[in-house]
């Protein structure tokens, strides 16, 4: 069975991000670009999958992102993949959801794959959308934010993580799963894995080999980001002081009413 | 106080550029090294930044705990070891037969400060289990390294080093523990002491590596055997068999390293404990000598390790912290305290100490890569001698000058610098042990004086001068102010290097005339020894200072340029000061009789 794991590069994590006010697009250079956090949840559920069923099971790396981010790719294989492709292409800058998803959705579908295992979210443009749209587009279901995922013979099946609860979700492969942070806890790459993740072959596909039948990149953008404003400054607490507990629980209900909060 | 951030621009630095990492990636065995830096460097630091730090206080105020023969360590040091351990971190440097990754030591030595800068406590496991990993490989018959090699590395089991008894610290000629052949093995009854993680929680087998007396064993070091000592005994098949007769019966209340068990160890409390024979028989100390050189050098790899991490504490301290005004500013404005010329100071003396000791630690990696790989005798037995001149320098050197540079750093906190809660603190605890156990200062500087200087008749330390010579020259090659004042600076201290060499050669052919003094020579050793420390520092800096200066303008290359300045002007100058208490001072530090120290003491009617 081939698992392929979907991984985004963002901007660290911790660092300042910038918009570029002309191009309404964030800042990645001369910010330290890493792996989607949320991804190495989805690497480490596919590599637990690919330990249980064993035999001739792979897993994947597929990322969407220019060739200088391989080094980082390069981790995700050091966690223990099998091997990776690469969709790079200049002509994908700009590309909204819709044509990432379809420019994915048409590298995938030469990668080849029977499940396929996405993150929530990425911590940079932050949709959550990017796994519903890719399972369209591949015309294969979608089980979104499993915190618990099984792979039996043909089928896939796991917990979807509600509001309230969770819902038991089974889909026939091959087919699309993104997975929360509840899942799992993700391994650090082992020093045997960080020297093996040299010798892995990494391909990279361009625009030019795929069938596409519509325009990607910021000419195939179905959306255009309008403005953009900065987060309200949050407002200042406030103290209270009382001379009594229960003064001061009292002020705090009262509070608590005006805010519609009880 | 912040995360770990491990100085890797610095250790890529001295791999790729200070040392010669080109001919240490052309040995045999290390031609795909040079690509694997980058990311081990990388991963290591992820995993003592997110995994070990976070542990090392916790681990100081919880502390490991004796009951009833059992340690337990504190909340998380399991876990984190069995994630050492997966890792395959402890295989680093081991070799590929036996489970291990075979990279060079200069990379490992970049592992072990990040490991020791973010939890000392935690990585004198690892430290320990080296040196008894390093025993049986070197010594072992290939069933004990088939046996114990693999599971030692792979950290199934751990391994200890079981030297120290009560009498016999210092002058290992003294270990009593005694080992009777019995069938194929020996029985061994007798008590260690001070053994760091003898007894744990962390998992079910543990290997100890143990100093004994055979019957008919000559007195002092000539009788001293090596033995493999598992705390469970193996049945032939090599699986875990009953407990072995080895017991601890408590561990000690420390200044420091609060997680790490120092064990006393019982041998043979129930008729003897099982051991297996390492090597020849009378040849243990022998032994013990050659591994315990590698564990001196990450002691002193430890000493600095902990000298950074505070200093990194302390800048980021005293960027926040606003007191004083600025002493050269009109109106009584508090400032950062980092503005002020004292504090800079004492933060310019922990970065420039520890970029020249993390250099001359790098230095002598590369010569032990060469000493046990190079092909060419002549090369490999060149690079040993430089090892042996440099480890008791590497170990007690940076030691010494590290736990006063944690003292440093932890005065940039004022008040708060003494206050457990801030975390710099335990660094202070910490260090200290540092210049202690694997072999005092005074022992190395025996050590440096009396094998590695006088006995080898300082032929190992005058090709290392005469290298010194052409660093200098290529300093003064440079038309640069800069350069030619870290010269005029380095050029004194090894004139003075040179000068206390010259006088100590001298004073011992005399003593061999029978008109020299041989104790006011010993009476020098740590001052020799430290004048070694700061100048062959300084030779690091200086080499540095040359790289640099010919990259003048990128930021990395014009602080190290300034940090070399800063070197040569305020540490170099101790070296002439060590010299001259080389060559001067030992009459007066005997000169006071035994009882002229506490005359003052005495009752006043006796005076
Ligand atoms: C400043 C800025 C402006 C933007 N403007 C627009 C806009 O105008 N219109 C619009 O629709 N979008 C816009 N985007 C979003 C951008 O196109 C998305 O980054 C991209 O489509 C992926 O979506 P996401 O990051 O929200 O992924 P999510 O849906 O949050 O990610 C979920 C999962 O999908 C997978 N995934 C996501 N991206 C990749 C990838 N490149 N390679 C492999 N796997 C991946 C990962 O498994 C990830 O965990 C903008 C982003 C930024 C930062
Ligand atoms: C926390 C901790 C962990 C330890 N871990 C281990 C371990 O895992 N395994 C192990 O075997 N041991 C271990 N030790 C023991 C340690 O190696 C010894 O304590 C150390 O070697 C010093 O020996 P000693 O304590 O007997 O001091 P002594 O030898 O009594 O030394 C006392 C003083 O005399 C000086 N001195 C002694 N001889 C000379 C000389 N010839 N010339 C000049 N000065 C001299 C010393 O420098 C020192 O200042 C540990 C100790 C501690 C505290």
């Amino acid at each position: 069975m081939k698992i392929v794991v979907t991984v985004k590069l963002v901007p660290d994590t911790n660092a300042d991000k910038r918009i570029d006010p002309a191009t309404k697009r964030l800042v990645r250079t001369g910010v330290e670009t890493v792996l989607n956090p949320f991804d190495e949840y989805a690497i480490e559920a596919a590599l637990q999958l690919k330990e249980k069923l064993g035999g001739d099971t792979t897993v994947t790396i597929f990322s969407m992102a220019p060739e200088t981010g391989k080094e980082i790719v390069r981790k995700a294989l050091a966690m223990g993949a099998d091997d990776a492709a690469m969709l790079s292409d200049a002509g994908l800058e700009g590309s909204d959801v819709w044509g990432t998803a379809y420019a994915m959705a048409q590298a995938l579908k030469k990668v080849g794959f029977d499940l396929i295992v996405c993150g929530t979210q990425s911590t940079d443009a932050i949709t959550g959308e990017l796994p519903g749209a890719l399972a369209e587009y591949l015309g294969v279901p979608g089980l979104t934010y499993l915190r618990k995922v099984d792979v039996d013979g043909t089928t896939v099946r796991g917990e979807r993580e509600t509001d309230n609860g969770y819902q038991k979700v089974v889909a026939e492969l091959p087919a699309l799963v993104s997975v929360t942070k509840s899942i799992n806890e993700p391994r650090y790459p082992s020093l045997k894995g960080i020297m093996g993740a040299k010798k892995k072959t990494i391909t990279t596909l361009s625009l030019a080999e795929l069938a596409l039948d519509r325009p990607v990149g910021s000419d195939g953008a179905k959306t255009e980001v309008l403005d953009l404003a900065a987060a309200p400054v949050r407002g200042k607490g406030r103290m209270v002081n009382a001379s009594d507990g229960a003064d001061g629980a009292r002020i705090i209900v009262e509070f608590l009413r005006e805010k519609k909060l009880l | 106080m912040g995360a770990y951030q491990a100085p890797l621009r610095d250790m890529l630095f001295n791999i790729r550029e200070l040392v010669d990492f080109e001919s240490v990636v052309s040995l045999p065995g290390f031609e795909e090294a040079a690509e694997y830096l980058e990311p081990v460097l990388e991963q290591a630091a992820e995993f003592a930044a997110d995994v070990l730090d976070p542990l090392n206080h916790s681990g100081d105020r919880e502390g490991a705990h004796f009951d009833h023969g059992t340690v337990s360590t504190p909340k998380g040091f399991k876990a984190a070891f069995k994630q050492f351990a997966d890792g395959g971190w402890i295989g680093l440097p081991m070799p590929t037969e036996y489970g291990g990754q075979n990279l060079p030591q200069i990379i490992a030595t970049a592992a072990l400060e990040m490991w020791q800068a973010s939890n000392m406590a935690f990585s004198n496991g690892p430290l320990l289990n080296q040196g008894a990993i390093e025993a049986i490989l070197l010594c072992g018959t290939s069933e004990q390294k088939q046996r114990f090699i693999p599971r030692l590395i792979a950290g199934e089991w751990t391994g200890t080093m079981d030297l120290t008894e009560p009498q016999a610290g210092s002058d290992l000629a003294q270990v009593r523990t005694k080992a009777v052949p019995t069938g194929d093995h020996f029985l061994l009854t007798g008590q260690k002491i001070f053994i760091t993680y003898g007894e744990h929680d962390y998992v079910d087998n543990i290997v100890h590596l143990v100093l004994a007396r055979t019957p008919n064993a000559p007195e002092g070091v000539k009788g001293i055997s090596l033995f493999i000592v598992p705390k469970r005994t193996l049945n032939p098949d090599g699986s875990l068999g009953e407990l072995n007769d080895v017991r601890c019966a408590g561990i000690e209340h420390k200044l420091g390293i609060h997680a790490s068990p120092t064990c006393t160890m019982n041998y043979g409390e129930a008729g003897g404990a099982v051991g297996y024979l390492v090597g020849e028989e009378n040849e243990g100390l022998k032994y013990m000598f050659i591994m315990m050189n590698a564990a001196r050098f990450s002691v002193g790899v430890q000493g600095y390790s902990l000298a950074d991490r505070a200093f990194q504490a302390a800048l980021a301290y005293a960027r926040e912290r606003v007191q004083s005004k600025d002493v050269a500013a009109k109106e009584w404005t508090p400032v950062r305290i980092i503005e002020h010329p004292d504090v800079r100071r004492m933060l310019m003396d922990c970065k420039a100490h520890v970029e020249a000791m993390r250099s001359l630690a790098f230095y002598t990696a590369a010569q032990l890569d060469h000493a046990h790989h190079n092909p060419d005798p002549a090369a490999k037995a060149e690079a040993q001698s430089g090892v042996e001149l440099f480890t008791p320098i590497v170990k007690a050197w940076s030691t010494e000058i590290s736990t006063q540079l944690v003292s440093e750093a932890l005065q940039c906190f004022g008040g708060m610098g003494y206050i457990e809660e801030t975390g710099v603190a335990q660094y202070y605890r910490d260090v200290r042990i540092a210049q202690i156990y694997e072999g005092t200062t005074g022992i190395q500087a025996n050590d440096l004086l009396g094998r590695k200087f006088l006995r080898d008749q300082g032929k190992t330390a005058m090709r290392v001068m005469g290298e010194m010579q052409s660093t200098l020259a290529a300093l003064n090659a440079w038309e640069s102010d800069e350069l030619k004042a870290i010269g005029t600076e380095f050029a004194k201290a090894l004139r003075a290097l040179t000068d206390a060499s010259q006088w100590l050669g001298a004073e011992g052919l005399r003593v061999l005339a029978n008109s020299g003094n041989l104790k006011s020579m010993f009476a020098g050793a740590v001052p020799y020894l430290l004048l070694w420390g700061y100048t062959a520092g300084g030779w690091m800096m200086a080499k540095a200072a040359v790289i640099a200066a010919g990259k003048a303008g990128e930021p990395f290359y014009d602080a190290k340029l300034k940090t070399a300045r800063y070197y040569a002007a305020h540490a170099l100058p101790k070296a002439v000061a060590y010299a001259e208490e080389v060559m001067g001072g030992g009459q007066s530090t005997l000169a006071v009789s035994e009882d002229e120290f506490d005359l003052d003491r005495r009752a006043l009617a006796l005076v």
